[in-house]
């Protein structure tokens, strides 16, 4: 069994092989979960762009997109890449990193190139290209534009995400950053990147503290229900202010007409799919060294250049 | 012969105070209790009034589910079901708006859209459950998982959100107030005390608690079952395209996160108000306080820091366990007996 197995793994090698030898096609597969969320359609959407402009570019690049409903279906979307396909290289965002490590390591034994998207495996040094955001740094971003608009003796109250290790490094960034500033977080909830749990948390927030200067929602989603609180409370006005996060294409659009109750917004963009996809057909195509990490900024988006992350077709 | 023995002592338990039926109010009671120890701010005007206005949701939901778990049915569907029928609620208005403009005609198109889902959903699961003889718990899962999928697919797997003007027409209808209360309470109101008359003072009431304690009696006894279980699921449906209707407004959007893990939270109200899982015996009046029980656990949750807030859920499972051990609990028996 063992043995047919290894031999298997070494026709499939072979065959991937033969395929740039004969330099036809150039198959990339793209694997990456099922949108069952905003933020996830946006992606999926930016990566069917990406396949449009790339296919376009190059003749003969062919890239295979899959979105799995499961890690379980992920892995065997994995198999088919190889053995129906034989990809040259894959592009995997990750349903979770430890079930998936195993599959993503036989992927690279067939010979394939291996660009792993947002969430790391489990194992270092199986990926030749990784494409993430920053999520200390969109924490850090977010303080630092709270210290410019807040002084000494402010208060603001924080709205997190699900409990996960992304809300962690987010959150502990921006509580590092806000350090020594003078500047009250008079308590921080999970509102879990959820409109209805943001507009009730924060609605609690309000009756508890009648004095809040600011709201760091972390989140747009998180951010539309704050707004939906403050109006309903009457305290939008006196400068109050919300900083979301992620780069939906409704905040971005409102921080470009000039919006003041959610004036900025943190970018962690579902286009990173799209980056992930370039890189690995660079890896192809330029004539310079593409391997390596790409940690995406957690750009400020501002009324000045909203314009170039508004992506009005995008469902996210 | 025990049945005999033990029943005598039953109403006399605690000096005639009937704490199965009390037990759902001291529980509140117990919590706005600490509500207010931790921060009086608790007890103001605002934060009842949106205590109540967020009870609303999970309250008139749970009402119907008061019916289907009385008459021994259970219904997984409703939180999937609010989420697909505010997609499509916004899909409709948002649709109208060219043919009728942003005014009050949409609104109402949207809401009698609601309403022909609802009970058109609610039927479906009735008939698969008593035409189809498939277990109420597998037509139901299977339902869930539909509808769930149906609101991501329409949205695209992003948000659904209603057009701007029409949101200014709609708004009132979850944030204005009539008499001291949000509008959205008064329905909880209207929406209790029609379902507390059908359960208490009608014949389908009785009905439904004849065939939660045993259907094959009921159906020797000349009731429809089929007919009335049928009922049961298209009430439920009303109850949950009401409680749509008022959650559209709030924030004018749908998502495939609305409404997750609403059918858990008003299963939970009905077993903490006193109705049997099992069916049998349902109390209105319990659902509304078990209602009201879970979100006040939420609110105060939100008041304080002191505990951490990875342990929310773990208050939440052990203030609905002892809610329930207290009208279920046998300590009130042994201390009479002995």
């Amino acid at each position: 069994m063992k043995k047919f197995s290894k031999i298997s793994v070494m026709a499939l090698a072979g065959l991937a092989f033969a395929g740039v030898a004969a330099a036809e096609t150039i198959k990339i597969g793209v694997s990456y979960p099922t949108p069952t969320h905003a933020w996830a359609a946006g992606m999926n959407w930016h990566a069917e762009q990406a396949e449009k402009r790339l296919e376009a570019l190059y003749p003969d690049v062919d890239l295979v997109l899959i979105n799995s409903p499961d890690p379980s279906a992920q892995a065997s979307a994995l198999e088919d890449l190889v053995s129906v396909h034989g990809i040259d290289a894959l592009v995997v965002l990750p349903f979770e990193s430890e079930p998936l490590t195993d599959p993503v390591l036989n992927v690279k034994k067939s010979g394939a190139l291996i660009t792993v998207v947002d969430r790391g495996l489990s194992q270092p040094g199986i990926e030749d290209i990784y494409v993430a955001g920053n999520n200390p740094e969109l924490g850090r971003v977010s303080a630092q534009y709270m210290k410019t608009r807040l002084k000494d003796g402010d208060n603001i109250v924080v709205l997190r995400g699900i409990p996960t290790l992304i809300d962690n490094e987010r959150f502990d960034a921006f509580m590092a950053e806000m350090e020594g500033s003078g500047v009250n977080i008079l308590d921080h909830k999970h509102a879990n990147w959820n409109r209805d749990d943001g507009f009730e948390v924060m609605q609690d927030f309000l009756s508890r503290f009648p004095d809040i200067d600011a709201v760091w929602a972390q989140d747009d989603d998180i951010a539309i229900g704050v707004v939906a609180a403050l109006k309903q409370a009457g305290r939008d006005g006196d400068g109050m202010f919300v900083v979301g996060g992620a780069g939906m294409k409704e905040t971005i659009k409102a921080i470009m007409d000039g919006e003041t109750l959610v004036p900025v917004d943190v970018l962690y963009p579902p286009s990173m799919i799209a980056t992930a996809m370039d890189v690995t057909v660079a890896a192809f195509k330029s004539n310079g060294p593409v391997a390596g990490r790409y940690i995406l900024g957690a750009t400020l988006i501002t009324p000045e250049n909203a314009a170039s992350f508004y992506f009005p077709d995008s469902p996210f | 012969m025990t049945e005999a023995t033990m029943t005598p002592t039953k109403p006399n338990r605690f000096g005639g105070f009937d704490f199965k039926t009390a037990g759902p109010a001291i529980a509140l009671l117990i919590l706005c209790g600490i509500g207010f120890a931790l921060n009086p701010a608790f007890l103001s005007e605002g934060n009842i009034s949106n205590l109540l206005t967020r009870s609303a949701f999970i309250g008139i939901i749970a009402v119907g589910a008061t019916f289907v778990i009385t008459a021994g049915g259970i219904d997984l569907s409703v939180g999937s079901m609010a989420a697909v029928i505010a997609g499509v609620m916004i899909i409709v208005m948002n649709g109208a708006v060219d043919t009728f403009g942003t005014g009050v005609t949409t609104v109402l198109i949207g809401c009698g859209c609601s309403i022909i889902l609802g009970i058109g959903a609610g039927w479906v699961n009735g008939v698969l459950t008593t035409k189809g003889k498939i277990e109420a718990f597998i037509v139901t899962l299977g339902t869930m998982g539909i509808y769930r999928s149906l609101v991501t697919y329409f949205a695209d797997g992003g948000t659904l959100s209603l057009n701007y003007d029409i949101r200014g027409v709609y708004r009132p209808v979850y944030y204005d107030s009539f008499g001291g209360l949000p509008i959205p309470v008064w329905v909880f109101i209207v929406v209790s005390i029609c379902g507390w008359l059908l359960l208490n003072r009608t014949a389908f009431g009785r009905y439904c608690t004849a065939i939660g304690s045993n259907e094959s009696v009921a159906q020797y006894s000349a009731i429809k079952v089929d007919r009335i279980k049928t009922m049961t699921y298209v009430i439920q449906g009303l109850c949950v395209s009401l409680a749509t209707i008022i959650y559209v407004p709030r924030l004018g959007s749908a998502s495939s996160s609305t409404g997750v893990l609403w059918e858990l939270e008003a299963i939970a109200a009905v077993i903490i108000g006193g109705t049997v899982l099992k069916g049998g015996y349902g109390r209105i009046g319990g659902t509304i306080l078990g209602a009201l029980i879970l979100t006040t656990i939420g609110n105060i949750l939100n008041f304080t820091d002191m505990i951490s807030n990875y342990l929310n859920g773990t208050m939440q499972g052990l203030i609905i366990i002892i809610a329930v051990w207290l009208q279920r609990g046998d300590w009130g028996r042994k201390t009479k007996t002995d």
